[in-house]
């Protein structure tokens, strides 16, 4: 069983970050995520690390702002009415092309909305959320191991392309138990940052961390060149989890905890005889337009986007589909998670009685 | 075979400790495991819950809507429960604290006064460990040397006198 | 020829984008001497704010980085976590400082982080043309105030020195202004002393410099010193707020 070890998934995502180089988090606390604070509070002093409550969600980011200008692998966390304040920010660390690493365990909105999971911030993260023309790379696992793997991962993208990098969980992740492997990676020696603010010691140039640039054209080329990098991401970091596309009459659709319980749906369907597969995008930005591709080689398809939340990541998918077969949704929202039943149901309405 | 076993009760009774404890004796034995608590307001003083999955296959969803057993610590969770239950599954309430009968007749309902008898012994704390030893009896979930295995793991080693009331707590709910 | 003025080093050789008479510019050279005089430009990581200086970051030599508006000490915060052995400045106007960014500001005293605030105070928004700030004073006319600030509605101007000095936080605090060659040469003893006192690790350092905006204000560089120290200086007084040292000795 190797190294496996029970842990809840905010937890787990705190360890995954301290042993991806991450020595400097800061936060503020918020339901259902308060468990990365603490877990980064108990720990961090303990390795020579920075944890540090904020005064608010706003400095927090401003905070990581500052520390992964200087140069270091910093990470902030929070639950989506947080993650609504720290937009300002985000969109200054994209504009200065500053690497970190944001966790947003997902909560029902819109305002204060529940505690419990969602997936209604889909739009805030894949779309802007922020001002300006800038992408965030936004990663949604749909277990805690891979919370772990995509942790260290979005670190190493962060840094890679200069470009903050989301993890969007929900609730439900954050909170429950499963047994998880931490792989071994070495993280002492990362590359230099050249561009960081760590001071000149008088030998070269001075440094700049900034997103204002008054010459339009100056802030056009600017902007172009982070498109160019974002070609880049489109190209080398489109990750999604396809089972069963090829010979189905009806593809799921669906991310994070959502896909769990559609794969849960689709068993059973198959069961009933229903031949059914599943799409699971796992960058959610850039959003995996190939697995679709490759779905509809065969011809025209039937597609089942389940979300919870009201029809956000759908779009995408009629995007993606773009005419060539029918887009459906199926959703829960305000933090109540959609059951196999439900799904199921669906299907066998598409599908017909069998 | 999968198991989904809700544990439910009010907070401070060890409820979530209960369904780690499972959750973690799944995982040394290599099966797949799933442990959803209940969070936010819902655990501060009032009632707590959680849901925990032994499976062979992978846990699709972690929300267990029709468990195959249900451990009741308190009687509002055995009101919110009760009806969830598969028919043919099994019930397992604290009667100490239950003063009310099990209204299911499809299902297999053991009683057993673990409050009650965690007092007795000198464990006031550890009725969830009897209620765990009993439910580890009846549904066969693993044997008892797997589950003392997986206590012996997750009690730290600087605590052996836990260990070791954690253990009889087990064995008396085990061989009620 | 024996040059007996120079351009400090830690300054940048490029021109200034400030109004004439406005004070940036005497405040801005007064940092890089203190920097150089210390001989920590190699070292130093300066936070510009939103607002006039917000160009701050293309006259220090130094590592700069840009602050969202209010949210200088969050950022300089991060810094200076991230490189603890370095020093850290924010340079700040007083619509930053103390309206946005209040609570950042609180908190960074609070904190005792281990950073210097160069704050200016001339009681006015210059940068977007004259409006009031929460350093205007009562009866003061803005662009937002026409007729005069009313407390009544408009609130009271906020003494910033004085309020942080209730923290346990702060080493330093002091409030000084540039409008004579004696007061320059106090306003540069109190940044270099707030620069020392970060070095040897005391906390949070914060110098207040009382400042004009003769373009927004409507008068003359001297004029807009003779309105400062009559009507200013009275609510804004000069002087040491807070100091760690002289409460140790």
């Amino acid at each position: 069983m190797g190294n496996k070890v029970l842990m809840k998934g905010n937890e787990a995502l705190a360890e995954a970050a301290i042993r991806a180089g991450c020595r400097h988090f800061f936060g503020y606390p918020i339901t259902p995520q308060t468990e990365v604070s603490a877990y980064m509070a108990k720990k961090m002093p303990k390795i020579g690390g920075t944890f540090l409550q904020a005064e608010s969600e706003v400095s927090a980011i401003n905070m990581v702002y500052g520390a992964g200008g200087a140069g270091v692998r910093v990470m902030t966390s929070s639950s989506s009415p947080g993650i609504s304040l720290k937009q300002e920010g985000i969109s200054y660390i994209a504009g200065a092309d500053v690497p970190c690493v944001i966790i947003n365990i997902v909560r029902g909105g819109p305002g204060l909305g529940g505690i419990q999971p969602a997936q209604s911030d889909y739009f805030q993260a894949t779309k802007g959320g922020g001002h300006g023309d800038y992408h965030l790379v936004v990663l949604a696992p749909s277990s805690i191991q891979e919370m772990v793997d995509l942790t260290a991962d979005a670190f190493d993208i962060g840094d890679k392309y200069r470009c903050p990098v989301m993890i969007m969980g929900d609730g439900m992740l954050g909170q429950m138990m499963e047994p998880v492997e931490f792989k071994d990676t070495d993280v002492s020696d990362l590359p230099e940052k050249e561009w960081a603010t760590s001071g000149t010691g008088m030998k070269r140039k001075k440094n700049i961390i900034n997103s204002l640039f008054i010459e339009a054209s100056e802030l056009e080329d600017l902007v172009l060149e982070r498109q160019q990098r974002y070609e880049q991401i489109e190209k080398n970091e489109v990750r999604y989890e396809a089972v069963d596309i090829e010979d189905a009459d009806i593809i799921l659709v669906a991310y994070g905890t959502t896909a769990r319980i559609a794969k849960t749906a689709m068993a059973k369907a198959k069961e009933q005889g229903y031949k059914v597969g599943i799409i699971r995008p796992i960058t959610l930005w850039p959003f995996p337009f190939e697995a679709f591709e490759k779905a509809l080689a065969g011809g025209k398809k039937t597609f089942l986007t389940v979300e919870m939340s009201m029809g956000q990541m759908v779009e995408d998918v009629r995007l993606a589909v773009n005419g060539r077969g029918d887009v459906h949704f199926f959703g829960r929202t305000g933090g109540v998670v959609p059951t196999p039943k439900e799904i199921l149901a669906k299907i066998v309405e598409l599908g017909g009685a069998k | 075979m999968t198991y989904e076993t809700i544990f439910a009760g009010f907070g401070g009774q060890g409820i979530l400790f209960a369904g780690k404890v499972i959750a973690y004796a799944g995982m040394l034995e290599g099966k797949n495991v799933s442990h959803l608590p209940s969070y936010g307001p819902e655990m501060r003083g009032g009632t707590a819950n959680c849901s925990v999955i032994v499976s062979d296959e992978d846990v699709a969803s972690p929300i267990i809507t029709e468990p195959t057993a249900l451990v009741v610590m308190n009687a509002p969770s055995l009101d919110k429960f009760e009806n969830a239950v598969v028919p043919g599954g099994k019930i397992f309430i604290d009667s100490a604290l239950i003063s009310r009968k099990c209204e299911r007749d499809d299902a297999d309902v053991f009683t057993i006064p673990a409050t009650q008898m965690a007092n007795d012994m000198g464990f006031p704390k550890l009725a969830n460990m009897i209620m765990v030893g009993k439910l580890i009896k009846e549904t066969e979930m693993f044997t008892w040397e797997q589950l003392e295995g997986a206590v012996t793991k997750l009690v730290p080693a600087a605590k052996a006198a836990m260990l070791e009331s954690n253990l009889k707590a087990l064995q008396a709910g085990y061989n009620y | 020829m024996e040059k007996v003025f120079q351009k400090p080093h830690a300054l940048s050789d490029v021109p200034f984008h400030y109004c004439p008479g406005c004070p940036h510019g005497i405040v801005h050279r007064l940092v890089a001497e203190v920097i150089d005089e210390l001989g920590i430009e190699g070292d130093t990581i300066g936070v510009a704010p939103v607002g006039c200086s917000v160009f701050a970051y293309n006259y220090f030599e130094c590592d700069m980085q840009e602050a969202a508006h209010g949210r200088a000490p969050a950022v300089a915060t991060g810094i200076k976590r991230a490189r603890p052995d370095k020093i850290v400045f924010t340079y700040q106007g007083d619509g930053d400082l103390a309206a946005i960014g209040t609570a950042e500001t609180v908190h960074v005293a609070a904190r005792g982080e281990n950073v210097t605030t160069i704050f200016i105070n001339n009681a006015i928004y210059g940068m977007t043309g004259g409006q009031m700030a929460p350093t205007t004073l009562a009866g003061q006319v803005t662009q937002t105030s026409p007729y005069g600030r009313d407390p009544k509605t408009q609130g009271n101007p906020i003494r910033v020195s004085e309020m942080l000095s209730t923290l346990d936080g702060p080493a330093y605090i002091e409030r000084v202004t540039v409008d004579t060659v004696p007061n320059i040469k106090k306003a540069k003893a109190a940044i270099k002393k707030a620069f020392q006192l970060q070095m040897e690790g005391k906390g949070f350092t914060l110098v207040e410099v009382v400042s004009t905006c003769p373009t927004n204000w409507g008068m003359s560089p001297q004029e807009s010193f003779q309105w400062m120290r009559d009507n200013m200086l009275p609510h804004y007084p000069l002087g040491v707020y807070k100091d760690i040292t002289k409460e140790e000795k």
